[in-house]
């Protein structure tokens, strides 16, 4: 290291004196390509070549795109277009890369040489000059000197970003109890996903699993998906025997017909995998899995919130119907939830 | 000036004069025209990196003339005959045009996907490079909290490009996102409510990610690759160690015309490998998926590969860890796999800090460690590698069961057990390994390299004849920095501050270990034992250099 | 009167043709797809040679096997023909191996089984042909079975070892008499949940997705983006470091 450069502490580094001194770079090898010259055109035809099939690489590119016109229900215009394309752009880009490359390695100098560094602290010299700027630039202004400018500076610099947060306060409405709330209500019929056809209970036999909406959902214009999002369920009918139910809650199920919520209460994917034999709901996501048998409590996986239960019954024509929202929000836990 | 005759200047003459006269272009050339760069493999990850963030860029533009990014719902009248008819949103609708009634759209899209992936891939392949061979260190620090800033944007900037389709599978990371967001104890539903603009999954958020994708995160990679690639200039390139390198100069080839051939000849490799991937091998189909619904999900949902190990980290969080605080709930389901990776994240941006509070070794530090040389430093990036991993291949535990007929419980509870135990044994393994390696090289200094020939000396004694080593490769293998534990020492008033106690513990662990390079008089020792007639050195023969 | 004497022969064949005719109409109205006497007979022989010692002898379940009474026709020719049947080993859930028996065979023991009570029968071949709505059959199919076996039918894991098969080189009879019957963990998908319509149209879909090759290129096992991150590391990153090393070696 040179004198006027900064000698810096080792810290806990050793130092020992090494067998032998740095041996300097090692002698250059020669290559093929700069003993013969021979060897070095046949370098830079193979190089020509390379640039000369990255020209054709293009044009099959080229040709790809008008060669294949997109025709409807024809989707190997499709397939030829994209690979031909492709295939004709890897081969331009190829040609030139291997071209260059080869150009480098065997045609261009391949000495090592050695390039001094500086260090990066600017010389002491240098930074006094700094330092002096500076003090004048201080001076000049009297930063240092004037107590309230700088402190009233302070707090104007702190205080105007403020607005520029705020502003962004309409990025979203309130949340109110929206999260508590679903489209369920008394009376609201369950009916089949996507098509809203009504469920009667007589079609939910054992073993069957339905994906269900509230009725009134696929009619509807806006928010449409907002509403599935906390309205989707899941109807099951089970042997009543093999239902381990709530004695508070045995009125929720008919004869062995159960309506759960589908919306995993880990961070809310569709617990939609229904194992018929074992009564389990299977998330797909991060394997929450829930016992259906017993109400719906986790027996594996990240959840901790047991699928929030519908109260069901069945109407005058026999069609399954709410008995009420969900009593408990359903979903993903949150914050406040228990409120 | 004296009007001499002289001959008119071409053109390429004639443009250089144009441009110097304004831009002084003749001092840019004669500064970097042939400044040095150190030429090794492992240097030109960082630069598969950048050549795919240029693709992406170049790719991206194309999409954004054809992509629309609202949420508004349309029925589907393109090619695709499975989704004829279907009810989409102009996301999806806009997405699938590209695909299938766009011609050039299919292949560019999967370009984009493609380099995507291979971006985040290059960029945490750099950063082990760079984190293996210490070129973190001073005066290097920076730039690798700049570099680790830039490997979370790519993360968000792949999250938020591949969950522009609005299809049934990136709709579900969504989800996903919503519930992990509404989870954060006070703000979680509020913040919820504002990315979305309501509630999930809203008219507003894909609109929201396209701006992040294609405006605030490109803008903020582009400084920050400025930033990267300047520190690079100033602090030049580090290289490894070996003869004619030392700390204070930097042995390679000039930019001009080697390193301008090579490295620009390599973005062309690097587009072409990408392109030929894409041409031949499907990515994303948003097709097989169909149009986000809250309803329906498929078996084998899982986010792109890098951001595999937050979604594993939620696979294989304890359940019934909620906190329960009078009326309100901090749901640990959510909250300990963000911590967790907050945790592991600020362990990695903070580490050239952390080791270097540790060494206190302020020097400027340009050559490179071989990672059997930093025994501990290898072994905690082993074990952080391994944490790391086991997170990812947590994300595919469904995939595992399937395809290895194994039960998916089992998967999991394997992997539980692994991601505490596995880390631990990476770092045992690691240290052990780089500490023998570090002691063959020790002998091959001090007994040069076994030759695998027998001699029965004249007295009886059989001898294996060892050669030495050339000059070339002693260097080579003495070359190394070694650093040795502090004694924690009372200070003016007699006492040991908590910190030097630690400081002290730490570089117990990290130095205790060590094997010191041969000093000059253990190698005299050691070559002056040996018999002359046992000591041959062979001709320098074309063998391949340790260093490769 | 005078004794006629071959009254008596009348007599018993009247006998015989209305009590014949008369168990011949009323075993009619249980098999409901009309098996002959002969194949149910056929069927039951097979079935007292090679499901019995699991299933019972009259079919109403032993210890090895669950009941079949009900069960129907469709779910014989689904578990038999497609091999699951004759169960063997243990394990979380049966397989689908080399199927045992020929389709005559198959059919003779559905029709016995069909005889023991009324079940689903053998889908008509009206819904199988592959010829209904793709686009509502994708739907449905994404609604109702993608989250068990993936949204192209590529497979899927349940619990405990048991998993969702691939759906790929299924026959259309097959996925069908699967919906309607619900083997094993599956669901039952009766009709008035998935009607015959919807389940032509998600067979249709199947054949779509079966028949036509992805627009993009080998699919990598459609198993998504696992596949994709493992194929950018290991063949992506690989070829392109292997173009640094060649890259950075020193030219000969």
């Amino acid at each position: 290291m040179s004198d006027i450069e900064k000698s810096y502490s080792p810290g806990l580094a050793t130092d020992i004196e090494k067998p032998i001194a740095n041996p300097g770079i090692e002698p250059h090898r020669i290559r093929m390509t700069d003993k013969s010259e021979k060897h070095a055109r046949t370098a830079e035809k193979q190089i020509a070549v390379m640039f000369g099939v990255s020209v054709v690489g293009a044009i099959i590119a080229i040709w790809g795109f008008f060669a294949f016109p997109i025709v409807d229900g024809d989707l190997s215009a499709t397939r030829n277009n994209s690979l031909w394309m492709g295939l004709g752009m890897a081969l331009s880009m190829f040609g030139i890369g291997f071209g260059a490359v080869h150009w480098a390695k065997t045609l261009m100098p391949d000495n090592e040489v050695s390039e001094m560094r500086h260090q990066a602290r600017s010389t002491d010299e240098t930074r006094a000059q700094a330092l002096e700027i500076v003090k004048l630039a201080d001076g000049e202004s009297g930063f240092s000197r004037r107590k309230l400018i700088r402190r009233t500076m302070y707090g104007a610099l702190a205080f105007f970003p403020i607005p520029a947060i705020i502003i962004f306060g309409d990025l979203g409405p309130v949340v109110g109890d929206t999260l508590k709330h679903t489209m369920w209500k008394s009376g609201t019929r369950l009916t089949k996903d996507p098509t809203g056809i009504p469920i009667k209970a007589s079609d939910v036999t054992i073993g069957s699993v339905f994906h269900v909406i509230p009725e009134g959902l696929s009619e509807m214009e806006e928010h449409k998906l907002e509403e599935k999002a906390k309205a989707a369920v899941l109807l099951v009918r089970v042997n009543p025997s093999d239902l381990n139910e709530d004695p508070d809650k045995a009125d929720w199920s008919y004869q062995g017909i159960v309506a759960y919520s589908k919306i995993c209460t880990h961070v809310g994917c569709p617990v939609a995998l229904y194992e018929q034999h074992t009564h389990h709901l299977l998330c797909p996501c991060h394997q929450s899995t829930f016992d259906l048998a017993n109400h719906c409590e986790v027996i594996f996986g990240p959840a901790s919130r047991p699928l929030p239960q519908l109260p069901i019954a069945v109407d005058a024509d026999g069609y399954l119907i709410a008995q009420s929202d969900f009593l408990e929000p359903i979903g993903p836990s949150f914050w406040d939830i228990r409120k | 000036m004296t009007n001499t005759a002289e001959k008119k200047p071409g053109f390429v003459g004639g443009a250089a004069n144009y441009l110097d006269e304004r831009l002084s272009i003749g001092a840019v050339l004669k500064g970097f025209g042939r400044k040095v760069f150190p030429d090794h493999w492992s240097f030109m990850l960082g630069e598969v990196a950048l050549y795919s963030f240029v693709i992406l860029v170049l790719t991206g533009t194309f999409l954004t003339f054809f992509y629309q990014p609202s949420m508004a719902e349309v029925t589907y009248n393109g090619s695709y005959p499975p989704l004829k008819g279907a009810q989409m949103s102009i996301a999806y609708a806009s997405s699938l045009d590209i695909s299938f009634d766009i011609r050039g759209g299919l292949i560019m899209r999967q370009i984009h996907h493609w380099a995507a992936l291979l971006f985040v891939a290059a960029a945490g392949l750099h950063m082990l490079r760079v984190f293996f061979t210490g070129a973190f260190r001073k005066p290097r620090e920076l730039n690798w909290v700049v570099g680790f800033l830039l490997f979370l944007m790519g993360m968000g900037a792949g999250f938020t490009g591949y969950s522009l389709p609005d299809d049934l599978l990136s709709g579900n990371g969504l989800r996903i996102i919503d519930g992990m967001i509404k989870g954060i104890p006070l703000i979680g539903p509020a913040f919820s409510s504002g990315f979305f603009g309501g509630e999930f999954p809203g008219t507003e958020v894909v609109a929201r990610l396209y701006s992040l994708h294609i405006m605030i995160l490109p803008a903020l990679i582009i400084v920050l690759i400025g930033v990267h690639l300047m520190m690079v200039i100033i602090h030049k390139h580090t290289h490894y160690s070996g003869p004619g390198r030392t700390d204070e100069n930097v042995v390679g080839y000039p930019l001009m015309p080697v390193y301008v051939a090579k490295a620009g000849g390599f973005f062309f490799l690097v587009f072409g490998v990408v392109a030929a991937i894409a041409a031949t091998f499907t990515i994303n189909p948003i097709w097989n998926y169909g149009p986000y619904d809250p309803s329906p999900v498929s078996a084998g949902t899982q986010p792109d590969w890098y951001i595999g190990w937050l979604d594993g980290a939620l696979r294989l969080a304890p359940s019934g860890w909620d906190i329960a605080i009078f009326d309100y709930v901090i749901p640990m389901g959510v909250m300990t796999p963000l911590i967790v990776s907050l945790l592991f994240l600020g362990l990695v941006a903070a580490y050239p800090f952390i080791e270097n509070w540790v060494t206190k070794d302020k020097r400027e530090h340009h050559v490179l460690d071989r990672p059997r040389n930093a025994p501990t430093r290898t072994a905690i990036g082993a074990a952080g590698v391994t944490f790391y991993a086991v997170l990812w291949a947590g994300a595919s535990t469904d995939l595992i069961a399937t395809n290895f007929q194994m039960s998916l419980n089992q998967v999991l509870l394997a992997m539980q057990i692994m991601l505490l135990a596995g880390p631990a044994i990476a770092y045992w393994v690691a240290k052990r390994a780089c500490i023998a390696l570090q002691n063959k090289d020790r002998e091959m200094v001090l007994h040069g390299r076994e030759t695998g020939r027998v001699v029965r000396l004249p007295h009886g004694e059989y001898i294996e004849v060892h050669e030495t080593v050339d000059k070339y490769e002693l260097w080579r293998l003495i070359d190394y920095k070694d650093y040795q534990p502090v004694m924690a020492r009372p200070d003016a008033n007699g006492k040991i501050s908590i910190g030097n106690r630690i400081r002290s513990a730490v570089s117990k662990i990290y130095f205790e270990d060590r094997i010191a390079p041969v000093s000059k008089a253990e190698y005299e020792i050691a070559h002056a034992d040996h018999a002359p007639e046992a000591v041959t050195e062979k001709p320098k023969s074309k063998r391949k250099s340790i260093n490769a | 009167m005078r004794r006629r004497p071959w009254a008596a022969g009348i007599v018993v064949f009247f006998g015989l043709v209305l009590s014949g005719g008369g168990y011949a109409a009323a075993t009619n109205v249980v098999q409901a797809e009309g098996g002959s006497q002969i194949q149910v007979e056929e069927g039951r022989k097979l079935f007292l040679a090679n499901c019995a010692s699991c299933h019972g002898t009259n079919g109403e379940g032993a210890i090895g096997g669950p009941s079949l009474i009900g069960v129907g026709a469709a779910s014989v020719d689904f578990q038999v023909g497609t091999g699951r049947m004759p169960g063997q080993g243990s394990g979380p859930q049966l397989r689908a191996k080399p199927v045992q028996f020929t389709q005559e065979q198959i059919s003779a023991m559905a029709a016995y089984v069909a005889s023991l009570a009324p079940g689903p029968a053998i889908p008509d071949e009206e819904y199988l042909r592959g010829d209904g709505e793709a686009e509502h059959g994708g739907e449905l199919f994404r609604i109702n079975c993608a989250m068990c076996h993936n949204a192209v039918g590529a497979g899927g894991a349940l619990t405990q070892g048991k998993f969702a098969p691939a759906l790929g080189g299924v026959s259309p009879k097959h996925v069908y008499e699967a919906m309607v019957t619900g083997p094993q963990n599956m669901p039952v998908f009766n009709d008035a949940n998935l009607t015959p319509e919807d389940k032509k149209d998600i067979i249709t879909y199947l054949k779509y997705i079966e028949e036509n090759d992805s627009v993009g290129g080998f699919e990598l096992g459609a198993i998504g983006p696992v596949a994709e991150g493992l194929f950018t590391w290991i063949f992506g990153l690989g070829f392109i470091i292997a173009i640094t090393v060649w890259l950075g070696a020193k030219s000969n």
